[in-house]
């Protein structure tokens, strides 16, 4: 029985931040400390042609000018840490460091740079025409995909390809990517209904509140970074190598992270100004901050799509075939991914009978893009859920049973590969989440009007991967009989770090007051750790703590039965002792074995690491060899599968048909997590990925002028993440907690179909509302409302991105 | 290029009288900059692209604070009073609630806590390229970034472009038209009330300028005459998001309603045109007649006779229409 597992529980780093002791990056200080800050291109592509800088070195307090050509160059298509050829407006260009910030910026108002234009673009269509722009001399496509590094390609479709499929729909030129599994044309033909549907998705920032600032030094050889990652250290090896150092010279803090949503899950180039920057001035320590507006500029977005879809379904509502094709924007840098997830979401929430996916990701001039939040899953959910109530209602089924008919069960397989997920209760969360909501009767409502108002009642999905595998766990016992559990997760915000540690504690029957977590800093020796990103941690962690666990309570029984007799399995454990079974009065506590462990030494306190681990997790256990009994393996637990999340979202709304406005009424979010860690870290995960999922559904997206590729929102204001008034005040959060059988405790992670299920269900019943589906883009904001009830056509092209 | 997000130094000046800040203006002229709650200088200063070298707080002056009754049953608002006083205002709500509505619907509880009635009303143009730091007509340049085929112009006019297609984004701003309030503008050479019709001013009179104010000049105080005091108001403003957002468009109302017939109306729009758009053509139609769903109708369409949309706003065509419709229905 779990004794901490599915309990609520005061997170170590929650009294920091009500307090305001908390540190994040902006808030560490060091003696002598001086500051620098960034001259961003104002272009959209740019080669510099000449710097002058003697203006501002001639003035008092300002200490050095660092540019592109004094940094570690980057393989394109990497982000460079500095350049000479801008990409985007808000490229950092060179740094200035100066005794206070404003002299900096003072110092940079008077440094005289030459800038010659170069050719840009801001749609990836435009890119793909024959004789279009390129937003990089090396090519305008790039095949971005994990697991090798980045190809860059230039491809241009042809003439042919854009008028086969007119000015509405989207072309499907050469891809850089497709797969397909069965007869999808046989299936078309055979279908009862097919919708060939053209859509685009918006860029959006990530608007993490803490910005992401640094500061480091140079000390007795070592560089000292404090930065803003969600990851700690999974962030180390590649951190190092943007310094030029070996991971054993660099001492890497991160506490406490005002968020990432993704756009700071590994190192990121910019991390490393300060350090070099403090290298040039012999070690004197440096504090870059970064503002709101740099922070849209260099923070990362979430990549957009201009894509296609065609479903074919059976009479009874089956989906039989799909052919699915997207377009990527990914920003002028290597981007992320998400493209292809697009096909892997469909496949697993519909499982089609046949289905074609294609895709490419084109270079655009616009901010850098990488993960965020569900990338290209909550993107898809939200062009997608809308179409199967699309379907359902011109095959007369409702659109919860839709669901059901199409939705996976254990046996859903994933993408091209038909890979298998570890577990899958999406069927479940649906149900339980139409009890809870009372969807029925609800939906019986669903359409009526109020004066100007429309009810609507909907509901939506979300998919993401749950966990990866293969990482490696640190627990320590001490004579003072406390249990350590080392973790090099990061701090996303979201508390898993301490919700999965406790799984050490469950297995070792520790009382959670006598448990240290120990992170946040690479000099509390940490294992090498996947970063807190990919709605991984519940479980990837869970299996690391897991198994250092239990490779202590192993040493545990060993030193037993070596000091009391017996064999090690005649021992068991309780109340932090290891005994007898059958003498439940011969043992020792903890504390003692703990202090045996290091009288015997070797494997037992770290001065033999296991061989198999990762060198950093190797390194920290030699490091804290002799301070207790010492737990550390590499996961090497068996897994048949992709681990895989799901979220069921319900939610009532009223639609104003005069003013185009949205009000959500309620929402209740049901999670397929597996078994539940935390509740009250659960519930946050579920209405807030939902209040960012309602944003990404009708607030936020970028702006970029077409002609001089300015970006038309660079602060909050103008960006519109939601705020607490566009959003019920209650709102609701459950989970299914089944567990997953390829997890030790059940658990895996959650956080990303989160807000693809908000997304999602409030796009839904939009469409409710408006009597049946008519957007085929997000967000929908008041103004498509406006134009559709009043007859008018909307302002955009169908296919035309970054504009409103 | 804008938003550095980094304030550079200035002389900061702290008068408490109102002949000490007049003074200082004067000497300063164009290098000088009035400084109220901040919230829109702040941004430009922060972003270096207006750069005053003399900035005078009026937040010192306690004479130009406050809600006073009047002799002749208006109110008498000083420049610097809060936008959040005038929301809970009780007098204000009581007999001139548009404006009460109005201002509490303005930015955020934060913005409304700091944000002065007289910022908001002399607030400069909201235009993102303009922000954005642009060399424009309206920053002195010599050309309109919004106004072109693929220019980004969902939020900007519907009436009145000339070279600059900005609007104006105050939601007190067409309260105070309706309200017929008189601007209290006092300068080197003394004292003059302008009515708030004629305080704002398009493109086509001075395109660096949304006010009438001259350098050197201040708003000291909104005077509200009794003449709408009690009428049957109605504030709506629509924006993307329910707080912390401009108006996309906003519709301020005053009717004088006996039974049901309207024996007198004042409305005007925002964010429309470059300034509070007075609707006097829906005043006309709905004039003398019945509170009907007819009328409401026709006064919405009357009301955007004439707009000329640009690539990106045809949306507040309807917009505008309907607003103007709910006020003659639900006020
Ligand atoms: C994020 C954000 C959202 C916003 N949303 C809205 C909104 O929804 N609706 C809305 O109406 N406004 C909105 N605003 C504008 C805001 O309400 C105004 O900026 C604020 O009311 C200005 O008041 P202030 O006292 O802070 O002005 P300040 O910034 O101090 O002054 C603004 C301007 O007026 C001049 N000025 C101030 N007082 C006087 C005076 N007495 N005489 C002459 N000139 C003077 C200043 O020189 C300056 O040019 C928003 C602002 C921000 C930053």
């Amino acid at each position: 029985m779990a004794e901490l597992l599915g309990k609520d529980f005061v997170p170590p780093d929650v009294y920091g931040k009500v307090t305001g002791k908390a540190k994040y990056a902006e808030d560490f200080r060091a003696d002598n400390m001086c500051f620098c800050r960034l001259l961003l291109s104002p272009m959209p592509h740019a080669r510099v042609r000449n710097i002058d800088v003697s203006e501002a070195l001639k003035m008092e307090g300002v200490l050095a000018v660092l540019t592109a050509d004094e940094v570690p160059a980057q393989p394109p298509p990497a982000e460079p840490i500095l350049t000479n050829e801008p990409l985007f407006v808000g490229a950092p260009i060179l740094a200035v460091a100066a005794e206070t910030e404003q002299l900096a910026q003072d110092a940079i108002d008077r440094i005289r740079i030459d800038l010659e234009e170069l050719p840009f673009t801001v749609d990836p269509l435009e890119s793909l025409y024959p004789g279009g722009p390129d937003a990089r001399s090396e090519g305008n496509v790039v095949d971005n995909r994990l697991g090798g590094p980045p190809q860059v390609k230039r491809v241009k479709w042809t003439a042919a390809d854009f008028a086969a499929a007119g000015e509405d729909k989207l072309p499907m030129g050469e891809p850089l990517a497709e797969w397909s599994y069965g007869d999808v044309e046989g299936n078309f033909a055979k279908a009862a209904l097919v919708l060939d549907e053209t859509f685009v998705t918006a860029g959006m920032s990530h608007h993490s509140m803490e910005p992401r600032s640094a500061m480091a030094y140079w000390q007795n050889g070592k560089c000292y970074v404090y930065g803003s990652s969600q990851s700690q250290s999974f962030v180390v090896p590649d951190l190092a190598n943007y310094i030029g150092i070996p991971v054993e010279d660099l001492v890497y803090v991160a506490e406490t992270c005002g968020g990432g949503f993704g756009s700071k899950g590994t190192a990121y180039p910019l991390m490393s100004i300060p350090a070099h920057m403090s290298r040039k001035l012999n070690g004197r320590p440096v504090m870059m901050r970064i503002s709101r507006a740099e922070e849209f500029y260099l923070g990362y977005a979430r990549s957009g799509f201009q894509g296609r879809i065609k479903m074919g379904f059976s009479a009874e509502g089956r989906l039989i075939a799909v052919d699915m094709y997207v377009v990527q924007e990914s920003g002028a840098t290597v981007g992320f991914p998400d493209w292809p997830s697009s096909g892997e979401t469909v496949s697993i929430l519909y499982q089609p009978e046949a289905m074609r996916w294609r895709g490419t990701s084109v270079f655009t001039n616009t901010v850098p893009r990488t993960a965020q939040r569900g990338p290209g899953h909550n993107q898809t959910v939200s062009i997608t859920e809308p179409l199967m109530d699309k379907a359902a209602r011109a095959l007369g089924i409702d659109p919860l049973e839709i669901r059901r008919i199409n939705s996976p069960d254990m046996n859903g397989r994933i993408g091209g590969e038909r890979t298998p997920v570890t577990s899958c209760y999406i069927r479940e969360a649906l149900e339980k989440g139409a009890q809870a909501f009372n969807y029925a009767e609800r939906k019986a409502r669903s359409g009526q009007r109020n004066g100007s108002k429309v009810r609507a009642v909907a509901v939506g999905q979300g998919f993401h991967p749950a966990g990866f595998f293969g990482f490696d766990g640190i627990v320590r016992i001490t004579p003072e009989g406390k249990l350590h559990i080392h973790t090099g997760v990061g701090n996303l915000g979201t508390y898993s770090h301490t919700g999965t540690a406790r799984i050490a504690a469950e297995v070792l029957k520790m009382s959670w007051e006598n448990c240290v977590v120990e992170r946040g800093d690479t000099r509390k020796h940490l294992p090498w750790n996947i970063g807190q990103f990919g709605s991984n941690t519940s479980f990837t962690m869970a299996r690391t703590n897991y198994v250092a666990a239990m490779d202590a309570l192993a040493k545990l029984k060993e030193i037993a039965a070596m000091d009391l007799g017996g064999s090690p399995d005649d021992y068991d454990i309780g109340d932090e002792r290891v005994f007898k079974k059958d003498d439940p009065s011969t043992g020792l506590t903890y504390a003692q074995a703990a202090q045996r462990a290091i009288e015997l030494g070797g494997r037992f306190d770290g001065h033999e690491p296991p061989g198999d681990v990762n060198p950093m997790t190797r390194a920290s256990v030699l490091a804290l060899a002799g301070t207790g009994l010492i737990g550390a393996a590499r996961d090497n637990l068996p897994v048949t599968g992709q681990p895989a999340a799901f979220t069921a979202g319900f939610i009532e709304i009223e639609l104003d048909v005069e003013t185009g406005k949205v009000e959500i009424l309620d929402y209740l979010g049901v999670a397929d997590c597996g078994t539940v860690i935390h509740p009250k870290g659960l519930a946050t995960q579920v209405k807030g990925g939902a209040v960012m999922g309602f944003g990404m559904a009708v607030l936020e997206r970028h702006i970029y002028d077409p002609q001089n590729g300015l970006p038309g929102n660079v602060g909050l204001y103008q960006a519109k993440p939601p705020s607490y008034l566009d959003v019920p005040s209650v709102m609701r959060a459950d989970a299914v907690d089944l567990p997953d059988p390829q997890s030790p405790l059940g658990t895996k992670g959650i956080g990303e179909p989160v807000m693809g299920a908000g997304s999602a269900a409030l796009l839904c019943a939009i469409s409710e509302a408006l009597g049946g589906h008519v957007f085929n883009r997000i967000p929908v904001t008041p103004d498509h409302i406006v134009n559709v009830l009043s007859g008018r056509g909307q302002s955009h092209r169908p296919l035309q991105v970054n504009t409103a | 290029m804008g938003t550095r997000d980094m304030m550079p130094s200035f002389e900061l000046y702290q008068p408490d009288t109102l002949e000490a800040a007049l003074d200082l203006l004067g000497r300063f002229g164009e290098d000088g900059w009035a400084l109220a709650g901040g919230n829109d200088s702040f941004d430009w200063f922060k972003d270096r692209v207006k750069r005053p070298r003399y900035v005078v707080d009026l937040t010192g002056i306690e004479a130009l604070k406050g809600i006073r009754e009047t002799a002749d049953g208006g109110v008498e608002i000083g420049a610097l009073t809060t936008l959040t006083e005038i929301e809970r205002s009780d007098v204000i709500r009581s007999r001139f609630g548009v404006l009460a509505e109005a201002a509490s619907k303005v930015a955020s509880p934060q913005i409304r806590n700091t944000g002065t009635i007289g910022g908001n009303l002399c607030q400069d143009a909201r235009c993102w390229y303009y922000r954005y730091g642009v060399h424009c007509y309206r920053a002195g340049g010599n050309t309109c970034y919004a106004d072109t085929p693929e220019g980004q112009n969902r939020e900007h006019c519907l009436w009145g472009a000339d070279r600059c297609v900005a609007v104006s984004p105050s939601d007190t701003a067409p309260a105070m038209v309706v309200l017929d309030a008189r601007m209290v503008v006092a300068g080197p050479n003394g004292e003059r009330e302008v009515p708030a019709e004629q305080f704002f001013i398009g493109p086509s009179i001075d395109i660096t300028r949304m006010t009438v104010l001259e350098p050197g000049e201040l708003l000291t105080a909104i005077r509200i005459p009794p003449s709408w005091a009690g009428a049957r108001f109605y504030f709506e403003k629509v924006a993307d998001r329910n707080v912390w957002d401009f108006p996309l468009v906003n519709i301020a109302a005053a009717m004088r309603v006996n039974g049901n017939v309207i024996e007198d109306a004042r409305f005007a729009a925002g964010a429309v045109q470059c300034t509070p758009r007075r609707l006097t053509v829906v005043e006309e139609v709905v004039r003398g007649q019945p509170r009907s769903e007819d009328l409401a109708r026709l006064a919405g369409q009357s009301a955007v006779r004439g707009a000329t949309p640009l690539n990106y706003n045809h949306f507040k065509i309807p917009l505008l229409q309907n607003l103007v419709m709910r006020a003659v229905r639900d006020a």
